[in-house]
């Protein structure tokens, strides 16, 4: 138990390093970030003292070395955009994606499975239909149009939402539900199959042979086998918004979370505020990673512990 | 071995089951009559694809699309299972009174379930027991299939364990609720010949123990010889023989069986070649008029395009076959 | 003498094997209706990108500004000179949609090719090395495909300044794992099977192995995924292009006429929906276009469809005999 975390703590460090060290690379040997943080008319001179200030001027390996001490300690600096720390910047702004995740994949989820249930459950009935075909018309619809068909139909059209922004609960309606919606279109699709794979296999049927009501086995037995490759996805599509997937709702609705602040930060070459924001992203994905391997061998008796 | 009683504890009159494919409707089960008494093993003899699973998983009410009983009649205890109030007695009596064994242990029990929880489930759903009450008899049931220390087996999954013993497994949970009838589908083709024996003795000393009727389906004469009281033998999808086993093995009737028998090596006769039965079995979409083995059969005249039906041939004898009663 | 006549006919024989196949496959379309229409909206999208300059009305970057926000031409101000109407500097939407529809088939097709190429290429080598190579490739793809791509993305763009190159890099960048853990799994389940081993004991060296053995068993599921592959692709450049960070004007994407289009949208809708409509359109061919291939290509999938088919007609039969005997009681 203890040499799993262990393991795939040291997995989770290589992949927060390769990320910070891509991210350092690119922002400091491509770019030039003292042409991005001093005014145009800064003079040489100005910019050769911003340069010792910074300790742009050291070799790039020093650079380096104390880059990784100062995150160590969390600290990437005061973001070159508004001027203060960082990750108190990140700190506040998580909070929000992770509020629209939770409810916008939470949503997908309660739709989804019981959909994907009765779809399996009644081939050929008008939930699998719907499912089948709406599913597909789900993932091919990008989420930026989704969102924006939203906004005209529901917000301007018949009135009833607001446009942009975070401040009520209303706000949150239309940015959850095109969040919710790919997810969704994914999701029921998988638990149909896996259903339907599952209630194929022979414990079903030796379930029914032993006389169990037909809930028990379905909604016992199958479900919970079917269940493992849908967590899975559920699992996977949580990391992917908290990796920066989130961007494209937050923009449209002007959904204040880490998404529509990266975006912000990479317009304005706020180098320090992306560095910060990308560290979060995987960090995120490598705990939630983690924590998914756990939950499974909780779950699934044939996994060991190693 | 006691036959006792005069109906039949279970009774399939001309059961007529399809399946729907792409390739056209397979005729799985063509009109399948037969009967176990109280007490009384019936071993049913055949093929792959001769409709032995089929029949009897219509017993069970396990046929699910693509299939459909298209026909028949099915009684348990004399209580027809075909009609609507019979229906809802299937439901009641699966798995309490009539349970059955699957071929392989491995896919049959669910892998993320221990066995002690497929074990309960049945009593508590069938017996009403509580917890306490299930879990002794859990211990019980596994003691009387001869695994050792059973109450850490309860808490195992189906991988930690061995064929044989889930298997053992199985039947324990077959006999969980005493039922009056066993149906094993092939339950020892997926074990080693070691463990198939051990297995075959068990099923032997539970047979004798609690005189409970069993129906063992099985591709090995062996088995049949060993265990059953009655033999039914089956081919594409009809019973072509029945009566008692050591009658039909001294004796076949049908040239099917005769070849059966042939093709079955013994030690005594080591250094004759292996003789089997020429053609293939009849493709069940289109099945051929009238007796199904006829194009194989040395014996075939054009009286055997007429369909053929079960004829009795002297004391609890049947056959299906114009040459066969001719003979006899 | 009869030996080189039979391998002649042999080969006269695989020469047409070919063409048959093909008719297959077009029997197969016939049946499947949803399949059917995938292809021929994929076949009529590439028309479309190729002849693009033929077909479009107008020069897409024309700018017109006595004509700007002009309705579709079912409204009372559109005109049939600009059937899905123009955008605020007057350029007409549709020549706009029909020239982006090049910029997502190209950049679709080249990561799929750049992509999966290096994909499979690292999958075969892992999986048929194994040993350490499979450990560091499987090391390396597990760290990648944990990295945040989108944001990576985002920056790398950034900072290298947005094209139709960068663009097709960076997401071929992301993208290429997906191929290399399908391939080695493949590889892997087809290296123990007999024929493998038969041909490197006959002395066969590993390069011909892999492309004579081991690859035609990969082509149906490698063809099936790189399809699925290139729908993600052509929405990912959307939303790149979308964000601003994607294609840049003044070349057009459908991605970049949406964001544009936000701008006028209260007041012309026609901007954001149309070219919205397109990247739908195209998306979903492809999608039904690889679920069509995943039905033909395992014969058990559609063993298992006519199974529900046929389940889906028993339960309505059943119900309406339940129905005809309330009725009669």
């Amino acid at each position: 138990m203890g040499r799993f975390i262990l393991r795939r703590l040291i997995h989770g460090l290589i992949v927060i390093m390769g990320v910070t060290i891509i991210v350092f690379v690119v922002t400091r040997m491509v770019g030039d970030p003292v042409k991005v943080m001093l005014p145009l008319e800064s003079t040489l001179e100005q910019r050769a003292a911003f340069e010792k200030k910074l300790g742009f001027d050291r070799p790039i390996y020093i650079q380096f070395v104390d880059f990784m001490g100062d995150i160590a300690r969390l600290d990437f600096g005061d973001s070159l955009w508004q001027h203060r720390p960082a990750m108190e910047i990140v700190f506040e702004k998580l909070p929000m994606t992770i509020l629209l995740t939770v409810v916008g994949i939470g949503l997908a989820c309660i739709i989804a499975i019981p959909m994907g249930i009765i779809a399996a459950l009644r081939p050929g009935g008008i939930v699998d239909r719907i499912t089948v075909f709406g599913s597909l018309l789900g993932l091919s619809v990008p989420q930026f149009w989704l969102g924006l068909l939203f906004i005209v139909l529901l917000a301007v059209q018949f009135r009833i939402l607001p446009t942009s922004g975070s401040a009520t609960p209303s706000h949150l309606i239309m940015p959850a539900l095109t969040m919710a919606l790919p997810t969704l279109a994914r999701l029921v699709m998988l638990v149909r199959s896996s259903m339907i794979d599952e209630l194929n296999q022979q414990y079903v049927k030796t379930s029914f042979a032993k006389g169990l009501p037909f809930i028990r086995v379905v909604g016992v037995h199958a479900l919970r086998n079917a269940g493992l490759p849908v967590m899975t996805l559920v699992g996977w599509e949580v990391i992917r918004a908290l990796a920066g997937y989130s961007v494209i709702v937050e923009t449209v609705f002007a959904w204040p979370g880490i998404g529509l602040t990266a975006i912000q930060a990479i317009e304005r070459e706020d180098l320090i505020l992306v560095q910060a924001i990308v560290f979060t992203a995987a960090i995120s994905v490598v705990l939630i990673n983690i924590a998914m391997d756990f939950i499974y061998k909780l779950i699934d008796p044939r996994l060991k512990l190693t | 071995m006691k036959v006792s009683q005069n109906i039949p504890l279970l009774e399939v009159k001309d059961l007529l089951v399809n399946f729907y494919t792409r390739g056209g409707v397979v005729q799985a089960s063509r009109g399948v009559s037969f009967q176990v008494g109280y007490g009384e093993t019936l071993g049913i003899v055949g093929e792959s694809g001769s409709g032995k699973s089929v029949s009897v998983q219509a017993v069970m009410g396990l046929i699910g699309t693509p299939g459909q009983i298209e026909s028949g009649d099915i009684r348990f205890k004399g209580r027809s299972l075909m009609d609507k109030a019979g229906q809802k007695f299937v439901h009641k009596v699966r798995g309490k009174e009539i349970s059955m064994i699957f071929q392989d242990p491995m896919t049959s029990l669910n892998p993320l379930f221990t066995i002690g929880t497929q074990i309960t489930e049945v009593l508590h759903h069938h017996l009403d027991m509580n917890k306490n009450q299930a879990q002794k008899r859990a211990v019980e049931l596994l003691e009387l299939v001869d695994i050792n220390a059973p109450e850490k087996r309860l808490k195992q999954y189906p991988h930690e364990m061995s064929g044989g013993m889930r298997q053992r497994v199985m039947i324990a949970i077959a006999l969980a609720c005493e039922p009056q009838l066993i149906i094993a589908d092939e339950p020892t083709t997926a074990l080693d010949v070691t463990i198939q024996a051990q297995i075959l003795e068990l099923l032997t000393d539970l047979q004798e123990r609690l005189n409970v009727s069993v129906i063992l389906i099985t591709h090995d004469l062996g088995v049949v010889a060993q265990l059953c009281h009655r033999v039914a033998v089956m081919y594409a999808g009809h019973i072509i023989e029945v009566g008692e086993v050591d009658k039909v093995f001294a004796d076949p009737l049908h040239p099917y069986t005769k070849g059966l028998i042939k093709a079955t090596p013994s030690l005594d006769n080591v250094t004759e070649r292996m003789v089997s039965i020429d053609g293939v079995p009849p493709n069940l979409i289109t099945p051929p008029p009238g007796c199904a083995f006829s194009p194989r059969c040395e014996h075939a005249n054009e009286g055997c395009n007429k369909s053929q039906s079960l004829k009795p041939v002297g004391d609890d004898r049947f056959v299906c076959c114009k040459y066969a009663i001719e003979e006899a | 003498m009869t030996n080189k006549n039979n391998i002649e006919q042999a080969i006269t024989e695989n020469r047409y094997e070919w063409l048959g196949k093909l008719k297959e496959l077009g029997q197969e379309l016939r049946r499947d209706k949803a399949g059917l229409i995938g292809v021929v909206l994929i076949t009529t999208l590439v028309l479309v990108a190729l002849f693009a300059s033929y077909i479009s009305p107008h020069d897409p970057t024309e700018q017109d500004l006595t004509a700007r926000l002009v309705p579709p031409a079912w409204y009372e101000k559109g005109s049939m000179d600009h059937i899905f109407g123009t955008d605020h500097l007057g350029r007409d939407i549709l020549s706009r949609s029909i020239h982006g529809s090049r910029v997502s088939l190209w950049v679709g097709t080249s990561v799929v090719l750049l992509a999966g190429s290096f994909g499979v290429v690292m999958g075969l080598m892992a999986g048929y090395l194994g040993g350490r190579v499979d450990a560091f490739v499987m090391r390396w793809i597990d760290t990648q495909v944990a990295f945040p791509g989108l944001l990576l993305a985002l920056i790398i763009l950034a900072v290298i300044g947005p094209s139709l190159t960068t663009v097709v890099v960076v997401l071929s960048l992301n993208g290429w794992m997906v191929y290399g853990r399908m391939t080695r799994s493949a590889v892997l389940s087809v290296k123990q099977s007999p024929y493998v081993e038969a041909a490197e004991i006959v002395g066969g060296r590993w390069p011909r192995i892999i492309f004579r053995h081991i690859l035609p068993n990969l082509t149906s599921p490698l063809l099936t995924l790189a399809i699925l592959e290139f729908a993600r692709i052509v929405l990912a450049e959307a939303a790149l292009s979308f964000l601003g960070l994607g294609i840049q004007p003044p070349a057009t994407s459908w991605g970049l006429d949406v964001a544009v289009g936000k701008n006028y949208m209260f007041m012309a809708w026609w901007l954001v929906t149309i070219p919205g409509c397109a990247i739908a359109i195209t998306v979903l061919a492809v999608n039904l276009v690889a679920s069509w291939l995943r039905l033909i290509s395992d014969p058990q999938e559609r063993e298992k469809q006519f199974a529900r088919h046929m389940a889906g007609r028993m339960r309505k039969q059943l119900n309406l005999k339940n129905e005809k005997e309330l009725a009669r009681s």
